[in-house]
């Protein structure tokens, strides 16, 4: 922490960085992933490095590890410089990488010999120290296992394993939460907390999740390369004492009001939480100074800060404030308005040999609907989404999309639907106005129509200054935009998005939800697959799948409201998350998990 | 057990059992060498047999017979009748056959005459290959059935001509005896440079490199690691594919074992440090095989002198020949199966598999280096 101000004898710091900048180069451009960056961590601590995709994190670990070589600036680990002297800071640190290099055709056993002998770890030593590892990360009944075949929470506990194989004085894990289910997620936190409380080691641990910074002795906030806060998380939280409210307001729909007050005066941050939207209030303002003649009855209620709060207000005071997308508001749509269901599955089964992805799951979404499919890796959600798109034929059950039985009239379905597949499948080497063309053609746009859908994509989505930009160069969050424009490119009546802001920045994924609110108001129904679970928000109804089932259905607070226990009277969606997947293994004894 | 000793052996164990469970590389290293002999070895053939062969007979008789006879019972061709030139070159264009021999005018009584007569001989040039052997075979039947004919009639040839070809090393003329020794060599290229590649940009793309490196583990070891197991897989592929050459296809093997064994690690070690070189630059499996196939196998392939014979290749393209390691080894292969321990011939070639292993292996060695920019 930087903050400290205690003069630290130098070899008792795990970590100096000063001034650290290191560039990249791109195409034809430079882009500078770490700018001048300085900070400090103190011993026997967890130190969270948090920052969206592209923020410089893992550049920044590389750098640590020795990996790569920083273009000015020094790094030093309990003293000795990283780059004059590699070997003994390999020596005193372990990193895991964001991927860690599991050989997924050895046994969980040979996987630990391998890195025992890399590390030195004398034989004598051995048993024990498995035996402890092994116990700590739950993986005692499956050494024989090979790697490759354990669960994705297994294979992080067993890299983490291999890493700890020699108890390393700082341990450095990216992004080690990334892809796991949120039970294993759970889990892994408390083996990271059991580490430092028990071993004394010094943790620096790189996360996009926000809410893990609150889990965080100290943090570091990246973004775009530069340190833009460090301190310990409930420091960032305080300083939103007083700043952040649950707004409710009679006759608007809860998105209209979002949509409103993001565009008010004196409003730091708005987003959907629940039934209610949480407002984040400028330095000074007063709940009662927000006014606007369109609200008949404004109603604002205190609630607990969040770190998400501060991070969204330092990357907002950062930079000139922005024209968020145009928004018209409208009231709430009435029930009349909504009874023709957009999306129709009865009794959906799909089956693989004798594996069942999807298990007889059956859910209706209204139109202008958002609706949610929740769950892990490996739910059964993108086998759902696939036999939506008419992309997979379902073993049994009926599908309706837009009135279409996808049985019989798949290809008129889709063409009633707009898809922006995970990781948004744009072509790289071609420019913005290139993609939009290619989906333009794609979907069967012609002459003067074509035209003016690529001229409203790049009006609407901002895009014009970046018409000629190779794709693959741009940053996360306008290619996110940019996939949205490709989805919508033949105006479709329901949009399909399947984990769609997975990494992007936090205001980048605002103003997506922006847009996407718009165009729900405008009678749009949009399905949405993720796995994040504070993205289960903006959904009015959604799905908790496991194992091909639905296990819940219903609006957030429902799932919340359902979880609640005299130990957790505030649940999260993912408390409630991991409450439904508890219940639903304790039902089923003798499944692995 | 010291602490760089230890990770040797434990990085060398990890790629042993990796090799074991990976049924791809055990595919390479034994059982395509064992496809690709067979293939070559009952399926190509250079030499020329069946050929198909049009015979027009102007004005037939029994001089001409007798020397188109020779023609039908020859094991070559397989001779089709025509009655005019016309309908054979006809036959020619739609390739039915590969030449025709043409016995123009009065063949019987201009030879009976002491006058040359005139054969025509049309083949068709396509296959340039195929239409030398052809012509080549003609020609002797010519010489042969002359020189039985001079005898037949106790007529003395005014000019007797002897021709008699003497094919050295090889004297069965068969292709077989060279097409496999030098397959040996593209074989070994296959396992030490292609899937060393491979292996290599797997680690680079499955993050299991990123991991290795922030160990105290030195470029060295990782890269020892990886020759040793390869180098023996290698081999192993090489007893293989002498074995099925030896005792499958009677492929007479004449020189020493030991040199056989020495050349072979030589160029073992020289492919698998060309295979490490490429595994340092490409970092994905896709472009590392890619490389390893252009630069490698096809040189391997048709640039060392295996099927192509390298001295009747042009100026520019016989020099390009000398940066293939292959060549040296397809070289030694041939001259110690075929003729035996010929050290003029081998000691060249030997020494300039150590000079391109120590090159490859020295500037993997310099060119790996333990980060990631």
């Amino acid at each position: 922490m930087s903050a400290v101000a205690r003069p630290i004898e130098t070899a008792a710091t795990p970590l100096i960085l000063k001034s650290v900048t290191r560039r990249f180069r791109v195409g034809k451009r430079i882009v500078t992933a770490l700018d001048s960056v300085s900070a400090e961590t103190t011993h026997g601590l967890v130190t969270g490095l948090i920052g969206p995709d592209g923020a410089g994190k893992t550049t920044l670990m590389r750098l640590i590890a020795g990996l790569l070589r920083a273009d000015e600036g020094t790094i030093q680990v309990f003293g000795a410089d990283v780059d004059s002297n590699p070997l003994a800071v390999q020596g005193m640190l372990s990193y895991m990488p964001q991927r860690f290099g599991l050989y997924e055709d050895l046994t969980v056993q040979e996987n630990l010999d391998l890195y025992a002998d890399l590390q030195g770890v004398p034989p004598a030593d051995r048993s024990a120290r498995y035996a402890e590892l092994l116990h700590m990360t739950g993986l005692k009944r499956f050494t024989a296992r090979m790697a490759g075949r354990l669960s994705g929470g297994m294979k992080q506990k067993l890299g983490l394993a291999c890493t700890l194989i020699r108890p390393p004085k700082l341990l450095l894990l990216d992004e080690p939460t990334v892809g796991v289910d949120p039970v294993s997620r759970r889990e892994l936190w408390q083996l990271v907390d059991h580490l430092v409380r028990h071993s004394g080691m010094s943790v620096l641990l790189s996360t996009a999740y926000l809410d893990e910074a609150e889990r965080c002795d100290a943090v570091l906030l990246l973004h775009e390369g530069q340190l833009i806060g460090a301190g310990q998380p409930d420091e960032f939280t305080r300083a939103m004492t007083g700043r952040s409210f649950l707004a409710h307001a009679a006759n608007v729909s809860k998105r209209s009001l979002q949509a409103a007050l993001v565009a008010t005066q004196g409003v730091t941050d708005a987003l959907i939480q629940g039934e209610a939207v949480r407002v984040v209030l400028e330095p000074g303002r007063a709940p009662s100074t927000i006014w606007s003649e369109r609200f008949d009855h404004l109603d604002f209620a205190p609630t607990t800060p969040r770190f998400e709060d501060r991070f969204v207000d330092l990357l907002r005071s950062g930079m000139a404030s922005r024209t968020p997308a145009p928004q018209t508001l409208s009231a709430a749509p009435s029930m009349a308005a909504r009874s023709d269901s957009a999306i129709e599955v009865v009794h959906l089964t799909k089956r693989f040999g004798i594996f069942t992805a999807v298990d007889n799951v059956t859910f209706t979404v209204q139109k202008g609907e958002i609706f949610g499919l929740l769950g892990a890796n490996g739910a059964g959600k993108s086998t759902t989404f696939r036999m939506l798109c008419g992309l997979l034929p379902a073993t049994s059950g009926r599908l309706r999309v837009d009135g279409y039985d996808l049985r019989h009239a798949a290809a008129t379905a889709r063409g009633r639907l707009g898809y922006m597949a995970q990781k948004f499948s744009l072509y790289g080497d071609l420019s913005v106005i290139q993609n939009l063309r290619f989906f333009a053609a794609a979907y069967g746009l012609r002459g003067v129509r074509r035209n003016k859908r690529i001229a409203w994509a790049l009006n609407e989505f901002e895009l014009l200054s970046l018409a000629d930009a190779t794709s693959r160069d741009l940053p996360l969050g306008f290619k996110q935009r940019m996939a949205l424009a490709c989805a919508l490119m033949h105006e479709p009546d329901v949009l399909f998005l399947d984990e769609p802001t997975s990494g992007v920045d936090p205001l980048a994924r605002r103003e997506f939800w922006l847009r996407i609110n718009a165009l729900a108001e405008r009678g749009v129904t949009v399905l949405v697959t993720t796995h994040f679970m504070d993205e289960a928000e903006y959904c009015d109804r959604l799905v908790v799948m496991a194992q091909g089932r639905i296990l819940a259905t219903g609006t957030s607070e429902d799932l919340k409201h359902a979880s609640r226990t005299a130990d957790l009277p505030d649940p999260t969606m993912e408390d409630a998350f991991i409450a439904l997947i508890e219940a639903d293994a304790a039902k089923q004894p003798g499944l692995e998990t | 057990m010291n602490a760089p000793l230890m990770r040797l052996r434990g990085l060398i164990r990890k790629e042993s059992l990796q090799i074991l469970r990976d049924p791809s590389s055990i595919a390479i290293a034994f059982i395509l060498p064992a496809v690709l002999l067979l293939l070559f070895g009952y399926g190509v053939s250079l030499d020329a047999r069946h050929v198909g062969v049009g015979l027009v007979v102007d004005e037939p008789s029994s001089t001409a017979a007798s020397f188109t006879s020779q023609f039908r019972h020859s094991p070559y061709f397989a001779p089709h009748d025509f009655a005019t030139e016309r309908s054979a070159e006809h036959a020619l264009a739609g390739g039915q056959i590969d030449g025709f021999i043409w016995l123009q005018g009065d063949f019987a009584r201009m030879l009976d005459a002491g006058r040359k007569p005139a054969i025509g001989l049309f083949v068709n040039g396509v296959d340039a290959n195929n239409a030398r052997l052809i012509e080549n075979y003609v020609q002797q039947s010519w010489v042969r059935w002359v020189a039985q004919q001079a005898a037949s009639t106790g007529i003395a040839d005014p000019q007797p001509i002897d021709i008699e070809p003497r094919i050295w090393f090889n004297p069965a003329v068969s292709s077989r005896d060279y097409l496999v020794p030098g397959l040996i060599a593209v074989i070994m290229t296959l396992t030490g440079a292609l899937l060393t590649a491979l292996v290599i940009a797997r680690e680079w793309e499955r993050g299991t490199m990123e991991a290795l490196m922030v160990t105290k583990v030195s470029m060295l070891e990782i890269l020892a690691a990886k020759i040793v197991p390869y180098f023996l897989l290698g081999m192993g592929g090489m007893v293989v594919s002498v074995l099925i050459a030896v005792f499958l296809f009677s492929v007479p093997l004449l020189g020493s074992l030991v040199v056989l064994v020495l050349a072979s690690s030589l160029f073992m070690l020289a492919s698998l440090g060309m295979g490490l070189l490429i595994s340092t630059i490409a970092k994905n499996q896709f472009v590392a095989g890619q490389i390893a196939i252009i630069t490698t196998f096809l040189p391997a392939f048709i640039l060392s002198g295996f099927i192509f014979d390298i001295s009747s290749m042009p100026a520019i393209v016989q020099w390009i020949t000398h940066i293939v390691a292959a060549r040296y080894f397809v070289a030694i292969l041939q001259t110690l199966f075929l003729a035996g321990t010929v050290w003029s011939v081998l000691l060249p070639n030997l020494l300039a598999l150590l000079a391109m292993a120590i090159v490859f292996l020295g500037a993997a060695r310099l060119t790996a280096r333990k980060r990631l920019d």
